[in-house]
């Protein structure tokens, strides 16, 4: 087994979309889309259904063509070519696997198509990497949904593509089983070192998986790097919402010094580092993760590298286990979330307390645009 | 649960339900039995009767005795073996012409229509149109368009595909595309259907397994239709082999082009020959069954029978 994975190492192969642009009768689904994959990487598209990252993926198997633009595979253009002549595989959302063949003819497709020698061999070892080699001779519709996962996946791996194209194949999948394939895949991509674009719309399995994680929206690439950075530091109001929560604040720059500004939101001054904000003039978004902010029931003596709104009222406490989510009410600013972790009493304190709101000020990072609808509702309150 | 007891002795109680149901079936049934027993086995068994018959030596025509003549059967196939070998003949080679026909026709509506279900609609429409005229009509409206003076003809005179005497009508030819002509519907409807399901997905994923279009086709394609290749051919080749106006003079056939049922006609209605007649048709329903149980079992497919 750890032989077969060995031989797939360093076959990955990166991918590369120069200009791509996909439109469909009365729509357009990708717009100008240029990304670059190294070798090895695990990367995600993560994005809402009808963001695009499913035609993008279809395209780079070739099972769509481009309007425009150009698809290369370890350098090599294969925009013109057919699905079945590109060296690209494919764990579908729905499986797709044959339901006329066995399982082990089912991984055996491939490499037979190939006339790689010894097929069946190859095959079963690839079950077995899976460890389905027990259920080789069984059909498709007697295996349970993670069981079917995981053939499709081995029907892929097996052909050792220099990319594999994995379309939310975790998807139909319930919550625990998802984890552990997630830990599964992950391992398995680690193992045999492939390129793996993943599709998904789960934010929390683009983070827990890819190395790097590119965020996709009304058919265009928002931003894109690891998940660290990108829940840090996300750069539009469309990644603050979509990877995580965010509190958002909308004012107008009224301070600016070498390292930092600082917004007017209803009277209150919030200061976020220049190196955490993507414009620094005018009416600008400062957010900030609900994580990463405090309560505290009696107005705390102003700090400086400490950001400080309130009072507000406490008008909802959600409990999800590990933490509380608090809703703020504070008057002018609007709602906003505060998590706070359950270390000791539960809830820390009661709905319609009155509280005050404190982050540090290197936690706030500044956007790009601005949110759609507060725009307007915080440019008539000034 | 007496039920249970009553029946199969199956024990579980998951069998137990369906006892119950099937009595409730069993007398639902009995309409179609009876029908079935009266008009189904009883000119059955009367026909495998007379074709045993002899001459009852009275020489009156259509008088006969009852009798063990096994040696009918024996006559029938040495006095009508071309009849047979056009009826199997025709059959096999009218079927395969309608899948050929009808399998690109139905992919085309099942798969290629499948985004734009008016033409779907109007397409499947226009295979199902000609049953609203009667199927005498049409073949004779086709006797019509390759009479022998017709411009049609005249025209392949003219191009020289037939030779300046020769005509359509009352050849082989003639025959088989009248058959194919009249059972296209039954073999693109069962096609369709199954078509009609085929999840379009499995050939994306063949295609992503370095399967060209040629081989998806054969690896896949073609497995997943195979039910709607069975039950179309079965549907088109029982009753292309029992058929008998496309082959009769009257229609698109002549004398070299009878079939077993032309044979059937005239013996029965002409000629008042009883026993042939019969043992001819129990030998057609025989090939028929025999043929017809080969190809299912060869095909994997006894459950469709």
């Amino acid at each position: 087994m750890a032989r077969l994975a060995q031989e797939f190492i360093a076959r990955g192969a990166d991918l590369e979309l120069v200009g791509i642009r996909k439109e469909f009768p009365g729509f357009t689904a990708i717009e100008n889309l240029d990304l670059h994959i190294p070798a090895g990487e695990f990367f995600a598209l993560l994005g809402p259904s009808g963001c695009g990252k499913t035609t993008t993926l279809r395209l780079v198997a070739g099972l769509d063509e481009p309007t425009k633009g150009k698809i290369l595979i370890g350098g090599k253009d294969v925009t013109a070519t057919k699905p079945h002549q590109r060296p690209v595989n494919t764990v579908f959302q729905s499986y797709a696997l044959f339901p006329h063949m066995s399982v082990l003819e089912n991984v055996a497709f491939g490499l037979k198509q190939r006339k790689v020698e010894d097929p069946m061999t190859k095959a079963s070892a690839a079950l077995d990497l899976v460890e389905l080699g027990h259920l080789a001779q069984r059909r498709p519709q007697q295996l349970s949904g993670g069981q079917q996962q995981r053939v499709a996946l081995a029907r892929a791996l097996v052909n050792r593509p220099s990319l594999l194209l994995l379309d939310e194949p975790l998807g139909a999948l319930d919550l625990k089983l998802r984890r552990q394939m997630q830990i599964e895949l992950k391992a398995i991509q680690m193992e045999v070192g492939l390129t793996f674009l993943h599709v998904t719309h789960d934010q929390e399995e683009a983070m827990d998986m890819a190395d790097t994680v590119a965020v996709m929206n009304k058919g265009r690439i928002e931003q894109m790097g690891s998940p660290e950075k990108l829940y840090d530091r996300p750069h539009t109001v469309f990644v603050s919402k979509f990877l995580g929560q965010s509190d958002l604040f909308v004012g107008e720059v009224v301070e600016s010094n070498a390292s930092s500004l600082s917004i007017n939101v209803a009277g209150s001054k919030i200061t976020v580092p220049k190196d955490r904000a993507e414009k620094h003039t005018g009416t600008i978004a400062v957010g900030v993760r609900p994580e990463k902010a405090n309560f505290h029931e009696s107005e705390p003596a102003p700090t400086s590298g400490v950001n400080l709104i309130g009072p507000g009222e406490i008008i909802d406490i959600r409990f999800t286990g590990v933490s509380n989510q608090y809703l703020i009410e504070i008057p002018g600013i609007g709602e906003i979330t505060v998590f706070a972790q359950n270390v000791g009493k539960s809830p820390v304190t009661e709905l319609g307390a009155k509280v005050w709101v404190s982050w540090k000020v290197e936690h706030s990072f500044g956007l790009a645009d601005l949110p759609e609808n507060s725009a307007a509702e915080s440019l008539s309150e000034i | 649960m007496a039920f249970a007891a009553f029946g199969h002795g199956g024990g579980s109680a998951s069998a137990a339900a369906p006892t119950k149901k099937s009595k409730v079936a069993l007398f639902l049934l009995l309409p179609g039995l009876i029908y079935l027993g009266l008009f189904f086995m009883t000119p059955l068994i009367s026909l495998i009767i007379t074709s045993l018959e002899v001459p009852d030596g009275s020489g009156v025509m259509g008088s006969y005795a009852y009798g063990f003549a096994i040696e009918n059967y024996a006559k029938v196939v040495t006095e009508f073996w071309p009849q047979i070998s056009h009826s199997f003949g025709y059959a096999l080679i009218a079927t395969v012409g309608a899948l050929f026909i009808s399998y690109p026709l139905a992919y085309f509506i099942g798969v290629k229509a499948r985004r734009f279900p008016l033409i779907q609609g109007l397409m499947l429409t226009l295979v199902i149109a000609p049953f609203f005229i009667s199927f005498l009509l049409r073949t004779f409206a086709w006797k019509q368009i390759f009479s022998n003076e017709s411009p049609a003809v005249h025209f392949l005179q003219q191009v020289g595909i037939l030779g300046a005497h020769d005509y359509l009508v009352g050849t082989p030819f003639m025959v088989i595309f009248g058959l194919t002509y009249n059972f296209i519907p039954f073999m693109t409807l069962p096609l369709y259907s199954i078509l009609e399901r085929l999840d379009v997905r499995l050939l994306e994923a063949s295609s992503d397994l370095y399967a060209s279009p040629a081989t998806t086709f054969r690896k896949v394609t073609l497995p997943l239709t195979a039910p709607g290749i069975i039950s179309g051919t079965l549907l088109t080749f029982i009753p292309i082999a029992g058929d008998y106006v496309n082959a009769s003079g009257d229609f698109l056939g002549g004398t070299k082009t009878a079939m077993i049922g032309n044979v059937v006609e005239s013996r029965f209605l002409v000629l008042n020959d009883y026993p042939t007649a019969s043992a001819l048709s129990v030998l057609l329903m025989g090939v028929i069954l025999l043929l017809v149980g080969f190809y299912a079992k060869r095909s994997g497919t006894e459950d469709l029978l």
